[in-house]
């Protein structure tokens, strides 16, 4: 049994709508409601689902980005070899965790500084977490544009993001997730924005990067055909609600929930003789199923680790 | 016999820069017929989106088409004046352009922005009868009719990228071009959409022009296709063929690096580097530098260029069909 990395326990992000006379409650948005997983370490969970089904509010929550409004993250620590709850740490352990825990983010265009070099971009979180001596940083930045392929190094260092393509900026956002040997990614539609031709050497980087430096990714997408390259284990996500999750080739052969069905269903197929099967749901009534299950019973295990958010399971098999 | 819609021939469109004249498309050949989809498939700068609106000659004013010929339905669309062509698009040559759905005019309710389009071009027109001819629009792609009153502020992607559908089909036009109508929805809004399209080609017995870098949705929206390569096309025929049998060194390199959800997972291949500058002249093989295997006379550039026949009604760029 490999070790967890991270464990998420009934997370919780609502978000209030005030209005009215003295700004009075309204009403709730539940965008990410009682969800659970782990990851084990050196694994990726694909988080997936249509926009809006709350995956990017998740991963905010996950690296305290916005604070979490209810659920427990366990994350585990190396000085006491356990799991430790993100709620009860102090500053200088808040510092720590938050180098352990970075983010590759969707669009390359707007997630790097324009008036910074990229040298000043990679340097940013070494200053910040005040690592090494000021020779010790500019060698570990030439490193990492050299793991990441960026070579050779000292030709990108003086430049600015918009001297580079789509795929060499997401290379630098790689990068400056990496360079503080984190040991949890979040990576939020890391590829979609990329062109084909370049998406497959992004991944396959990250893929090999996993591999040498032991990092673990929650890797959000809505496309399932890249979340079964890059991962592990999937969770398919509806309405703020983890609705089925299970190792991916299992997920993809044997998916329980409508939901999975239809999202599995809506991928095209790079082969002109096959034939997707059409597959319509009802969006409300699925909702309110959903609801519905997941305050009763919670998530149930029909085997080989592959859980599906249902009170019916046996009608659905 | 089928009847041929649209005849591309030789079609040469180079822009002017300030350090040099860009040749984004060369010397492109295609034949569309009546009903058929037929899809132009290649990563971004290649010069799909060039083809197209040649084809409209909505090109930026940098733009020239130096040599080549357009006949759409008879008709030769290259040297019309402005005039005569503001008759043809829409009427003959509708266009769903790329991220069509924040084209709209935000202060001009829908309804109105279409019925815009309809007055152009059938003056005569009473306003109960366009506004019949939008709802029955509406309808076949799957909006309410109501919404011919909403602001585009007011409605969803997919239902904009809906409205856009039934705004290109308002003036029964011969062929529509949809130049990536599908990028930036999400997967299952992506699968509605090209659902209605199919639906609306057979019900309307359109032809298609089909643009998109995603070769799973060409596999299933088209039944001919091109590849292009830096303004080329380095691969033409059916679909089924240049799937199960492609010819050419790119199109092979697309096939195996496009990941899917059917089938065994396989380890899929990355293309490396960089599709080249068309600033200048390329001499003989412009995929040699990122061609797994190139021969020798592809790297010296003294391999010929040009299309032959594979088998019939397929053809490849000669240059690589040796080194694949």
């Amino acid at each position: 049994m490999k070790k967890n990395l991270i464990e998420v326990k009934n997370l919780e992000k609502y978000f209030e709508i005030t209005g009215g006379f003295l700004r009075r409650k309204k009403s709730t948005v539940k965008a990410v409601d009682n969800i659970s997983f782990e990851i084990p370490f050196g694994e990726s969970l694909g988080l997936v689902g249509q926009s809006g089904c709350g995956k990017t509010t998740t991963a905010r929550a996950l690296c305290l980005l916005d604070p979490k409004t209810g659920g427990e993250v366990n994350f585990y620590n190396k000085d006491l070899d356990k799991m430790e709850s993100i709620d009860n740490l102090d500053d200088d352990e808040l510092k720590q965790f938050r180098r352990n825990i970075q983010m590759i983010f969707q669009d390359p265009y707007e997630a790097l500084n324009p008036r910074w070099t990229i040298k000043d971009i990679i340097l940013e979180p070494l200053n910040i977490h005040n690592i090494g001596s000021i020779s010790d940083r500019d060698e570990a930045v030439f490193e990492i544009l050299k793991t990441v392929g960026l070579t050779p190094p000292e030709n990108y260092l003086p430049r600015y993001p918009h001297e580079l393509s789509g795929g060499q900026r997401q290379r630098v956002s790689i990068a400056r997730a990496l360079i503080m040997k984190p040991k949890f990614v979040v990576c939020d539609e890391p590829t979609s924005m990329l062109d084909v031709s370049i998406r497959i050497s992004i991944m396959d980087l990250m893929l090999n990067l996993a591999k040498d430096l032991e990092v673990s990714y929650l890797y959000i997408t809505h496309d399932l055909a890249v979340a079964r390259y890059m991962c592990n284990r999937i969770a398919v996500m509806f309405n703020g609600k983890i609705v089925e999750i299970a190792e991916t080739e299992e997920l993809l052969k044997n998916p329980i929930h409508p939901y999975t069905k239809r999202l599995i269903s809506s991928i095209p197929v790079p082969d002109p003789s096959y034939v997707r099967e059409n597959y319509e749901l009802n969006y409300d009534e699925l909702d309110s199923i959903i609801a519905k299950d997941t305050d009763q019973k919670g998530m149930v295990d029909i085997g080989n680790q592959h859980y599906v958010a249902t009170h019916d399971v046996k009608g659905l098999l | 016999m089928v009847k041929e819609v649209l005849k591309v021939s030789n079609l040469n469109m180079y822009y002017e820069t300030i350090s040099g004249n860009v040749s984004a498309v060369k010397d492109i050949s295609f034949t569309v017929h009546e009903g058929e989809s037929f899809g132009l498939v290649g990563e971004s700068g290649c010069g799909k989106t060039s083809v197209a609106m040649s084809l409209l000659q909505l090109q930026a004013d940098n733009a020239k088409i130096s040599s080549g010929s357009i006949i759409l339905d008879g008709q030769e669309l290259i040297g019309l004046s402005e005039n005569e062509l503001r008759k043809v698009r829409w009427d003959g040559i509708s266009i769903v352009f790329q991220g069509a759905m924040n084209a709209w005019n935000p202060v001009v309710k829908i309804g109105e922005q279409i019925r815009e389009a309809i007055r152009e071009h059938y003056p005569n027109n009473s306003k109960a009868e366009n506004t019949e001819k939008i709802e029955s629009l509406f309808k076949i792609v799957g909006l309410d009719s109501s919404i011919m009153d909403r602001y585009p502020h007011e409605l969803s992607g997919g239902m904009k990228q809906r409205a856009v559908i039934a705004l290109a089909l308002s003036c029964d036009p011969k062929i529509v071009i949809a130049d990536e109508p599908t990028t930036a929805l999400d997967v299952v809004i992506q699968d509605q959409i090209l659902k209605e399209i199919k639906k609306v080609q057979e019900l309307f017995g359109l032809s298609l022009i089909y643009i998109s870098h995603d070769i799973a949705v060409i596999a299933e929206m088209t039944n001919q296709m091109a590849v292009m390569y830096a303004g080329r096309i380095v691969e033409i025929g059916p679909t089924s063929q240049l799937f199960s049998n492609p010819r050419h060194a790119y199109t092979r390199l697309l096939l195996e690096s496009t990941p899917s959800v059917v089938g065994e997972k396989k380890k899929l291949r990355s293309l490396d580097g960089e599709p080249p500058s068309l600033i200048n002249e390329i001499k003989g093989c412009s995929f040699s530098p990122r061609c797994p295997n190139p021969t020798d006379s592809c790297k010296n550039g003294t391999k010929e260029m040009g299309l032959i026949e594979v088998s019939p009604g397929h053809f490849a760029d000669q240059c690589c069909v040796e080194c694949i």
